[in-house]
């Protein structure tokens, strides 16, 4: 199987379980997270995620609206986005 | 790993400033479906359009899902049809040409194609029967369909202008208007005079699939106004030497997207990719307007004095960024500036920054032309094939392409509104020149190539 990477970026007000809460549908899935960082950009939490979806139970398309339901359910908000769009944008 | 800077502006720009692939055009050749039997060419003709479209369909959609990255429009681009109309120039090639616009018209529409180019011939040396006769029926042609366009080459830096084609096109122009009155003319928004018009054009209506193209080619238009706007809006107070910097920076982040989905999209149909036009498109949505990019460096109004360098740094930026960004940079690659497809200009036009003389001077400077102008409908023929000889002439010294896109409104005067309805806006009526250039455009004749084309 391909390695597909994607990115997971989840942009809100700091609160208890946001990291929690979108592991848990990755992990469910069987989606493995690579890498992961957070920090805070003009007031808000920003968390990204790395993650490998070559071994995903659904399609991305599903991916993405299991983690909307659930940044939804938080208050936050959450992009997917392939890896490869943050490659060719940022790297030289 | 990517910083949070770095996932936040990416995020940003596709999310808040509606980052997205303004076209995807496939170029398709049809010299293989000649014949001279109409019936049989129309029905090649139809199914290779219907065929290469549905992959097309099809791979548009999975990349989509994939990137979750707006492509707006799905268009096609052929071969001039003028020399498919070959054959018939004995005996019924305007007949044969518009009955050839008609099969374009059902296949783009059975596709779901919003535009198709190519209904266009190459006539800056002179006319052969098969383009005299298409040029002719381009009038009825773009009145009687609604996805066809049309692109005709009247100059190019190694032949000079032909002024007997300007001519023509003025008549053609004046005409397409007439037989669109009901709906302002807007015939005329489909149709595109040129000078060293590109074979890989993506966008509309210039597009046509070239001699030198591959049997099919793929080409991508992407559209950045507002990144670009919001990028200039937020660095205040730096210098135009770090400006183009920051242009250049972001205009090579905003071409990446379109080389990644173009390269893409080619694969999964099994054709080459061909090239990636830079231009920045505006349209007449608030924030995706060149004008105000212009106006975010610092003039009160686009067309103050000051204008066009600031143009010029800008398409330049672009051109920097861009051509780093994608291994082939095609079509018109510049900044565009349609006057009603683009909100700021028609702003500037209704407070008289704007004038037909200023876009005259910014054409020398961007990529594009003369482009979506109205004028009254009493404009003489004569004018408007002088506008088109100024413009050609611009183009063939400066070595690049441009065209003339410009509509005639039927009664309309000088300062009213005009509707074009959708993508192609709405603007004001411009003053053209009151003093007459029958003289000079009667002459006809060609003006011979500029010492600029003896290089090498």
């Amino acid at each position: 199987m391909t390695d597909e990477r994607v990115v997971v970026m989840v942009l809100g007000a700091d609160r208890v379980g946001i990291v929690a809460g979108i592991s848990k549908v990755l992990a469910e899935n069987n989606v493995n997270i690579l890498d992961l960082t957070s920090s805070k950009i003009r007031d808000l939490f920003v968390m990204i995620m790395l993650v490998d979806i070559s071994g995903s139970r659904v399609s991305l398309e599903e991916l993405k609206e299991m983690l909307n339901k659930e940044a939804v359910k938080i208050g936050v908000q959450v992009s997917v986005q392939h890896e490869n769009l943050f490659r060719y944008m940022h790297r030289v | 790993m990517y910083t949070p800077e770095e996932v936040v502006e990416t995020y940003e720009m596709l999310s808040l400033q509606h980052l997205n692939i303004r076209t995807i055009t496939v170029g398709i050749n049809l010299l293989n479906c000649l014949d001279k039997d109409l019936s049989k060419m129309k029905s090649r003709i139809y199914s290779k359009i219907v065929d290469t479209a549905f992959k097309l369909n099809e791979s548009v959609k999975e990349i989509k899902t994939k990137y979750g990255v707006e492509i707006v429009n799905k268009r096609v681009a052929v071969t001039p049809i003028a020399i498919l109309l070959e054959p018939f120039a004995e005996g019924d090639a305007y007949e044969a040409g518009l009955e050839l616009a008609a099969v374009l018209d059902k296949a783009a529409e059975k596709s779901g194609i919003d535009y198709i180019g190519g209904y266009s011939a190459l006539v800056h040396k002179g006319f052969t029967k098969g383009d005299l006769a298409l040029v002719e029926s381009i009038p009825k042609a773009l009145s009687t369909t609604k996805r066809v366009c049309s692109c005709v080459n009247i100059a190019s830096t190694r032949s000079g202008i032909n002024v007997n084609a300007a001519l023509k096109m003025g008549e053609v122009i004046k005409e397409t208007a007439k037989l669109t009155s009901e709906h302002n003319g807007v015939g005329c928004a489909k149709l595109v005079t040129f000078a060293n018009a590109p074979e890989d054009n993506p966008f509309m209506p210039g597009a046509f699939h070239g001699l030198g193209e591959p049997e099919i080619s793929i080409n991508i238009g992407i559209s950045g106004p507002a990144v670009i706007k919001a990028i200039v809006e937020r660095s205040q107070g730096i210098d135009l030497r770090q400006l183009a910097d920051l242009v250049k920076r972001t205009a090579f982040k905003v071409t990446r997207v379109g080389e990644l989905l173009g390269k893409e999209i080619a694969k999964l149909m099994n054709v080459q990719f061909s090239t990636v036009d830079l231009s920045l498109a505006p349209t007449p949505k608030q924030g995706e307007s060149v004008a105000n990019i212009l106006e975010a460096m610092g003039l009160e109004r686009c067309g103050a004095h000051g204008t066009t360098a600031a143009l010029m740094l800008l398409t330049d930026a672009v051109k920097k960024g861009g051509s780093m960004a994608t291994t082939f940079v095609g079509g018109l690659s510049g900044a565009f500036i349609p006057v009603s497809e683009d909100a700021g200009m028609v702003d500037a036009v209704k407070v008289g920054a704007l004038s037909l003389e200023k876009l005259e001077a910014m054409t020398a400077v961007c990529s594009a032309g003369l482009d979506m102008i109205a004028v009254p409908g009493d404009t003489p023929v004569e004018s408007i094939a002088g506008i088109i000889l100024d413009e050609a002439a611009i183009c063939v010294v400066n070595d690049k392409p441009g065209g003339v896109r410009i509509i005639p409104v039927p009664q309309a005067k000088v300062g009213d509104y005009v509707e074009f309805g959708g993508l192609l806006g709405g603007t004001v009526v411009m003053a053209v020149n009151r003093f007459s250039s029958e003289k000079f455009v009667r002459r006809g004749g060609q003006i011979p190539a500029s010492i600029q084309s003896f290089r090498g």
